[in-house]
């Protein structure tokens, strides 16, 4: 059986990923799962200097799902390279770094300074930050924008470049076309989906940030109609996420056209349930008589 | 070996209108818990509620651990009528609990509300050797005094509505307690656990009168584990002075610096 993708020319055992922001460094993990049955483990997302990240309350749980504004905390590039890297390259699987920046310079030398680092086998660009020249509007929101930033990262690295495309845009396939003729090697998708809670007993929004990002089941069939949508639109293989709790909803994604898929907010209930998910993808196969997971890939899109 | 693990409801006992007494087995092998560590619960097989559930480590038993826990929101609703015989997947114990007292240090150990369910198993882990302070609302949230008698050096017990103990909080009694036994506590140690602003008083307390105190901290927590970064309150590290020079503090996580915090490291927001 056949379980093996390549994602922009990054070769994978499985299409099992983790998602960033739900996986730490990885080491947080390996007391629960074996990290070598894993496709690949990308990391939290860095940024060129360390950054503090929101005031608490950062979490909220919501139905089915829940909030996060962590505001983007890391330990900054330099310190994951002298610190996380070391344990990561004892593992069989592939890192993906996933990086952002709050200005296009700032994400071209991230990009540059991550190149060439050895144990770092691809990076996924988050593009859902806000941009500190445009009024901090997201990047990833506004095309030229995109094509801007995404161009400027193209030119700093050789690695696979997976850019992370947002889903609060009105029309997800425009912006894949752009990333895609910016130069991404692949495209994942989807990030949160901007959200708010408010508590009606103190009247006041349940996170010190006001809105924060949504994920979990309640958001699996928005992200996997974008998956959908972004497949009919663009050549480049799509990482698929959002949601995906089990391997009957990551095998769904792969249907609508995703070549790899992310497990996040799952890590966090159980956190040996990526694992779990890359075997289950197996044992759907051997149930269904597939010999090979790239006859699954936009299934759906036959009918 | 992972921390991960089913366990088994032996009995989840009403302990009065809305506090219970989870008593649990564990069916996998389980590391041995910490005073102030707490576990992961999972209330729920499906979706929603989607997220693990944080308690204390109440009492470590023969067959595995009490929680003590009150009913507050949907989760613990649906963890309150959960039967015995009923499997539950757990991770634990988490986090960092209390430092030990040294042999020459006093603990005095305070509870306010259902932070008794953290400060128990310490307590039994220094016998006779703790002035316990425990402070509740009224005389019917308040529990286990016959034990806390028996393991404690001395008990002082206060309520908000004078029902049982001194009407007075646990502040008011840490200065009579200190004040009752001037020597013996010149070298003492405070650990707490209750509502933030009372350990917020504490630690106000503790600073001006030169006592070291850990403080047991909540924050909304997702994972449990160190990875989603929800969970943090803003400390300094006390050990190290390296990144403290602006003496802000850094955020830390609740679920792996913590739950316990020195209490002059934390820098109240």
């Amino acid at each position: 059986m056949n379980l093996e993708v390549s994602i922009g020319g990054l070769k994978m055992k499985n299409p099992v990923m983790t998602a960033s922001g739900t996986f730490g460094y990885g080491e947080e993990y390996e007391e629960f799962l074996d990290l070598n049955l894993l496709g690949a483990i990308v990391v939290k997302g860095l940024s060129l200097q360390p950054k503090e990240g929101n005031p608490p309350p950062r979490v909220v749980e919501t139905a089915a799902g829940m909030l996060n504004a962590i505001g983007l905390q890391n330990i900054g590039i330099e310190r994951f390279v002298s610190e996380k890297i070391p344990f990561l390259r004892t593992l069989n699987t592939p890192v993906i770094v996933n990086f952002f920046g709050d200005s296009v310079d700032e994400y071209s030398e991230a990009a540059s300074r991550l190149d060439g680092v050895e144990g770092i086998h691809a990076l996924e660009m988050n593009i859902s930050c806000p941009n500190k020249q445009a009024g901090w509007a997201a990047f990833g929101t506004d095309p030229k924008v995109t094509c801007e930033v995404v161009s400027a990262v193209r030119k700093r690295t050789t690695l696979p470049l997976i850019v992370k495309l947002s889903p609060n845009v009105t029309d997800i396939a425009l912006m894949a076309r752009v990333a895609e003729d910016s130069g991404a090697d692949a495209l994942s998708l989807i990030n949160t989906l901007t959200g708010m809670a408010i508590d009606i007993r103190t009247r006041s929004p349940k996170l010190a940030n006001i809105r924060g990002g949504l994920s979990g089941p309640a958001i699996k069939p928005v992200a996997v109609r974008m998956v959908y949508d972004v497949f009919k639109a663009v050549k480049v293989p799509l990482v698929g996420m959002g949601g995906i709790m089990n391997a009957d909803d990551a095998v769904e994604f792969i249907m609508a056209g995703a070549s790899a898929v992310a497990v996040g907010t799952a890590n966090f209930i159980n956190p040996s349930v990526a694992g779990e998910i890359a075997l289950g993808i197996a044992a759907f196969m051997e149930r269904e008589g597939i010999g090979d997971i790239r006859l699954l890939k936009g299934a759906a899109h036959a009918v | 070996m992972s921390r991960a693990f089913r366990a088994e409801i032996r009995e989840n006992l009403p302990l009065n209108r809305n506090h219970k007494l989870l008593t649990l087995a564990p069916l996998d092998p389980m590391s041995e818990p910490q005073p102030g560590q707490f576990y992961m619960v999972e209330v729920h097989e499906g979706f929603d509620p989607l997220l693990k559930r944080a308690f204390s480590l109440f009492r470590r038993t023969p067959q595995g651990m009490q929680l003590m826990y009150r009913l507050q929101g949907r989760g613990t609703a649906i963890l309150g009528n959960m039967r015995p015989g009923s499997v539950i997947n757990m991770l634990g114990p988490l986090g960092r609990g209390y430092p030990l007292p040294a042999a020459g240090e006093t603990p005095i150990i305070i509870a306010g509300g259902i932070g008794i369910a953290s400060v128990f198993s310490l307590i039994e882990t220094v016998p006779a050797r703790a002035h316990v302070i425990y402070g509740a609302r009224t005389r019917d949230d308040l529990f286990m005094l016959n034990e806390l008698k028996e393991i404690s050096k001395g008990l002082s017990v206060c309520t908000d509505d004078g029902t049982d103990g001194q009407q007075a909080n646990v502040l008011q009694m840490l200065d009579q307690v200190l004040g009752a036994h001037p020597q013996e506590l010149a070298d003492a140690v405070v650990y707490a656990c209750g509502p933030r602003p009372m350990l917020r008083a504490l630690s106000v307390m503790t600073k001006a009168k030169d006592i070291k105190a850990y403080l047991s901290l909540e924050e909304h927590m997702a994972c449990g584990i160190g990875a989603c970064l929800g969970c943090v309150v803003r400390a300094k590290d006390t050990g190290t002075a390296a990144e403290d020079k602006d003496r802000q503090g850094t955020y830390q996580r609740v679920c792996k610096e913590g739950p316990v915090f020195d209490a002059d490291g934390i820098v109240w927001e």
